[in-house]
């Protein structure tokens, strides 16, 4: 409470500190106040997801396997240089025997192998068919005695495979989920034509989830308005309408759609019943994009209601009314004073539907074909069955960053805090 | 329905019948699916076809073997089970935690506020996949793998970027004289809280609240990797077997949940009206 | 670190337990399959006679196979493994046997000899394909037709790539293990020549060209229930499946399907004993039981899948519910094994990654 001030220029509080003092302190116990209801969520989160998620996307980067199952040899290549064009040395060549010896009768030569076969298929059954023969070879010259066991060996892009691949972090991973390569020689180039998948994804992923937040919007938006604006007991009614759904779980919901879709399905039947469609040329409605639109919006829906519905609720009808009586077009008030009220509605339900449509997989796969599919789906099927982990993650990571950037936009453009009239 | 305004002209009549069709056939389109899931759930063949005898009305093309598989099979009923309780639980810590982060959020003076907030929101931006192998790994070091606890923890992780997202939606139309002058007449903070922003911020939790459960209640990635069979949920039991077939079982469960909150979301709706009638609270 | 929740509620329940009367030290062997009617026909055929045998033994089946390899590989990491016993296909077997995730097995010493004194090693013959690897079905994929939406009746597996023969829609499955085979061999491709076209230069370009020839017209699946509910719906007239879900399909749900056994691709499905699994003695002695020649005789009166031993043929009898005889259903049978094709496990294990890749980046153009 300020004193009221006479001439001097220090304003002071009633107890004679002065006014920036105590107002500075007032500011800072409401900052920790608001940091404290904060954190108990934070450090929830912090423990049970961020050190998680950041163990499974550090796997994007990491690459301690080759230096780990191949010691001995991946410190003594780390002295050749291929530039020479020579193979590296006996010395070398004996170190990776023993090295392939010993990973062999650990079981942990497939590994290594197999990381190696994602930046060169050959090398998984290069390293695995070397494991059986090495027993044989107890004498030098080691060099000639390899190479006989298996030709790859007497390659210097192997080797310069494996130099290449020796650090315990890459960038290979992320290399891979653009469709690109480095090759040994230090050279970034695309991958050739017939095996690009990912750009293509991360970009038909982002284009349907965003046509699916549109959709969303724009059958959303109707129905959350119709709710908020009728009587509470009959729009509680509507909101069971809008949440039954949610009760059917995802892998019914995109059944049916699949019984109601396909050509030999619910709607087509209908429509030639009705006259509507030959029977000759049934409308693919699924296992293709439409399919995918379809299945998501329905699903996203009620995510796109709710938060709007939420919002609405709480704009008071008397603003409208105000805008009507002071001469406005029932049209121009709604648009120059609902609307804008509602836009954090929309940011938050848009914001809900497009993220949780960008991770979606399971129905995407069922009901995509091959041209409604997205990204996360390639994302699980390193994960469980080509145990390419670290290219999941890396994949991951992108996506990640692709949300993130896009949420950061939305939050300078939109702003999920400042909303207010004029 | 009340009649219209008599000060409408023509035009904005036609479009209050047109507004309302088009929403119709919204709603329509929400609950068409359930309107396919019903009558194949009595399906006598293991097929999501209509078949001849459906469409005849033979009563040898309708069973109950769906629901006799749900009732008797012990796999379904401790599924039920768990999918309630870690709903549940999960739930509940989400929405307290995410309720309280939101308040936090919206005060003018939070330092690091776009920071926190991505961090806070981020289980819901990680791709779903990413974040159950790498909560599995991390649960499975620290013990909480295949434990209810540890996937309830999941869940609960899961669910809060919901509760956080409408809540501080809600709270940005939040006039904050009305917490000074509640402060002014002598409340303390969490007289405040409860009797003056929790009602008014209530639509927000609820709807946070509903997502969190829901997304618990229909999650199945996570809890494939999390949990074990003991900790079998309702999207576990309908994934089973999937490499062989897919049960019709799973529109039997599908139809009694929706029978069933059709009848919860009813009977609360009643009892909210008449707790208003008794208060003599009027309609708006 | 324990997590010290879990570790109170052991006690605290084992305490309960132990006030509760005369309870018998139960072992649990948790058995981790593939759920559904696959399930069914193990708890059948094998759990339920065991456990009625040894009541101190209790068999749970958790479902998680399909994410077994990734599981099994994370459990290891973090050095605890709570599965006792895992059915896995070849495949999967061999690489976790490579990869030190699974024991070895000695069959002559752990697995059952035949009734007539055949050691297992010979039993089994060829079908043990790694040392980790206990089989105890084959089983194919294989291709069924709408009886009634074809004109004419498919002879060969030809007969998918040819639109004018049979028109309509065919379901294959979302890879190109398989598919691939099938492409060369109806490209002209000779059957024993097929890995080495497939391996050598422009032979993946050979095969998608082929598959080319009818994609516009295919359903790809990921997961076995599809097919027979697209057959069942008349969404596509032939596609590929195991041969357990058609039997499943013609001959319990009376589908108007047949089967065509042409080039049918032979898998075989087994056990594999992850290693570090804390009752070791206890599932070694059950699947000494498990595999013998009556059990795995047993398990094809619930599901046409055939048995991996030569003793249990004979021994196939009727179907437990429907009552045929099930002999003329296996993919074994020589009616129907005229022509075959038996997965390349080594081909693939160099290649699937490589080859899948490619597969993908055509089927999203």
């Amino acid at each position: 409470m300020a004193n009221t001030v006479q001439q001097s220029e220090e304003l002071f509080t009633a107890d004679g500190t002065p006014l920036q003092v105590s107002l500075a302190r007032v500011h800072r116990r409401q900052k920790l106040r608001a940091l404290l209801l904060v954190a108990p969520l934070f450090i929830f989160i912090f423990i049970t997801f961020v050190l998680p998620i950041g163990d499974m996307l550090f796997r994007s980067v990491e690459n301690a396997i080759v230096a780990n199952i191949l010691p001995r040899s991946t410190k003594l290549l780390a002295n050749w240089d291929p530039s020479f064009g020579e193979l590296p040395s006996e010395k070398v060549f004996a170190a990776l025997l023993k090295d392939l010896k010993e990973s062999h009768k650990n079981r942990t030569i497939t590994r290594v192998g197999q990381r190696l076969n994602y930046e060169s298929p050959g090398m998984s059954s290069l390293f695995r068919s070397s494991g059986r023969k090495v027993k044989r070879i107890k004498e030098p010259p080691y060099t000639e005695a390899l190479i006989k066991a298996n030709k790859g060996w007497g390659q210097i892009e192997t080797w310069m495979l494996i130099k290449h691949f020796s650090p315990a972090y890459t960038d290979g991973y992320f290399f891979a989920a653009v469709d690109a390569k480095r090759l040994v020689s230090g050279e970034i180039i695309r991958v050739e034509e017939n095996q690009r998948i990912y750009l293509a994804l991360f970009v038909r992923t982002l284009r349907l989830s965003f046509i699916i937040t549109v959709t969303t919007l724009l059958l959303g938006f109707p129905i959350a308005y119709l709710m908020a604006i009728l009587p509470t007991k009959i729009s509680n009614l509507l909101l069971i309408f809008v949440l039954l759904p949610f009760w059917t779980s995802l892998l019914v919901r995109t059944t049916a759609w699949i019984v109601l879709l396909q050509q030999q399905g619910v709607i087509n039947e209908f429509l030639i019943m009705v006259g509507m469609v030959n029977t000759e040329n049934r409308p693919e409605m699924i296992h293709n994009e439409f399919g995918t639109i379809v299945a998501m919006t329905h699903i996203l829906l009620p995510f796109m209601v709710l938060p709007l519905f939420s919002v609405m609720k709480t704009i008071p009808k008397s603003y409208v009314r105000a805008a009507v009586s002071l001469g406005a077009h029932p049209w121009l008030a709604f648009w120059k004073i609902y609307f804008p009220n509602t836009v954090p509605g929309i940011g938050a339900g848009a914001i809900l539907v497009f993220i949780i449509a960008i991770g979606y997989y399971i129905t995407p796969e069922l009901v995509g074909g091959t041209t409604g599919t997205f990204i996360s789906n390639r994302i699980a099927y390193h994960i469980s069955s080509s145990l390419n982990w670290g290219l999941g993650a890396a994949l991951g990571v992108i996506l990640l960053g692709v949300v993130t950037v896009l949420y950061l936009l939305y939050d300078k453009i939109v702003g999920i805090d400042n909303m207010k009239l004029s | 329905m009340a009649s219209l305004p008599p000060y409408l002209s023509a035009s904005e009549r036609v479009w209050h019948y047109v507004f309302r069709i088009i929403c119709g056939l919204t709603f329509f389109f929400l609950i068409f699916p359930l309107v396919v899931v019903v009558p194949l759930s009595f399906n006598a063949v293991p097929f999501f076809t209509f078949t001849k005898e459906m469409l005849a009305f033979d009563p040898a093309g309708y069973s109950l073997k769906w629901y006799e598989d749900f009732f008797t099979n012990l796999n379904w009923q401790g599924a039920v089970r768990n999918s309630f309780i870690i709903g549940f639980f999960a739930t509940l810590l989400s929405t307290t935690l995410g309720t309280l982060a939101a308040l936090g959020l919206s005060r003018p003076n939070l330092p690091a506020k776009t920071l926190l907030m991505s961090i806070l929101i981020s289980p819901m931006i990680v791709p779903l996949i990413i974040s159950a192998a790498g909560m599995f790994f991390f649960y499975s070091r620290i013990g909480l793998q295949g434990t209810h606890i540890g996937v309830i923890l999941a869940h609960a992780a899961l669910g809060t970027p919901f509760v956080v997202i409408t809540v501080t939606a809600t709270l940005v139309g939040f006039d904050n004289n009305l917490i000074r002058a509640a402060a002014s007449l002598g409340a303390s903070p969490t007289t405040t809280f409860f009797k003056v922003i929790m009602p008014l911020i209530l639509p927000g939790v609820i709807s946070g609240a509903l997502f969190a459960f829901i997304t618990s209640f229909d999650e199945v990635v996570v809890v494939l990797f999390v949990g074990s069979f003991k900790q079998r949920t309702i999207p576990w039991q309908m994934f089973s077997g999937i490499r062989e077939h897919i049960s019709p079982t799973i529109l039997a469960v599908a139809t009694i949940l929706v029978l069933f909150s059709i009848a919860l979301l009813f009977s609360v709706e009643l009892l909210r009206r008449r707790s208003e009638r008794l208060r003599g609270i009027q309609q708006t | 670190m324990k997590f010290n929740q879990s570790t109170f509620a052991t006690v605290f329940v084992s305490t309960l337990l132990a006030f509760s009367g005369p309870a018998m030290a139960k072992t649990d062997l948790v058995v981790v399959s593939w759920g559904g009617a696959y399930t069914a026909s193990q708890q059948n055929a094998y759990h339920e006679p065991y456990m009625k045998m040894n009541p101190d033994i209790k068999i749970i089946n958790d479902d998680s196979a399909p994410q077994a390899v990734a599981k099994l590989r994370a459990m290891n990491e973090v050095k605890n493994v709570t599965w006792d016993l895992v059915d896995a296909v070849a495949s999967d077997a061999m690489r976790l046997c490579e990869e030190g995730l699974a024991l070895p097995i000695n069959a002559d010493k752990d697995l059952a000899p035949a009734p007539d004194g055949t050691p297992a090693s010979k039993d089994f013959g060829d079908l043990i394909v790694s040392e980790c690897f206990i089989p105890q079905i084959v089983y194919s994929t294989t291709f069924g037709y709408r009886t009634d939406k074809v004109k004419v009746k498919p002879t060969s597996v030809c007969d998918v790539f040819d639109l004018k023969k049979i028109p309509g829609k065919r379901s294959l499955e979302k890879k190109p293990i398989n598919n691939f085979e099938w492409a060369l061999l109806c490209d002209g491709v000779a059957p024993n020549k097929i890995y080495d076209v497939l391996g050598a230069k422009g032979g993946v370009e050979r095969a998608l060209k082929k598959l080319g020839t009818i994609k516009s017209s295919v359903i790809w699946w990921t997961k076995g229930a599809q097919t027979p509910q697209l057959l069942a719906d008349g969404e596509v007239v032939i596609g590929s499946t195991y041969n357990g879900r058609l039997f499943s399909l013609i001959e319990e749900e009376k589908q108007p399907v047949a089967m065509l056994w042409d080039w049918q691709v032979f898998d075989l499905d087994g056990w594999i004993i992850p290693k570090g699994t804390k009752n070791l003695k206890a599932v070694k002695k059950f699947v000494r039981f498990a595999t013998d020649t009556k059990r795995l005789a047993d398990q094809a009166k619930f599901i046409s899948y055939g048995p991996a031993r030569k003793s249990s043929a004979p021994l196939v009898s009727k179907h437990a519910k429907l009552g045929i005889d099930m002999k003329p259903h296996m993919p074994t049978d020589p009616n129907n094994a005229k022509t075959t094709l038996l997965f390349n496990y080594t081909f693939w294990a160099d290649h699937q990654d490589d080859f899948t890749g490619r597969f993908e980046a055509w089927l999203a153009k």
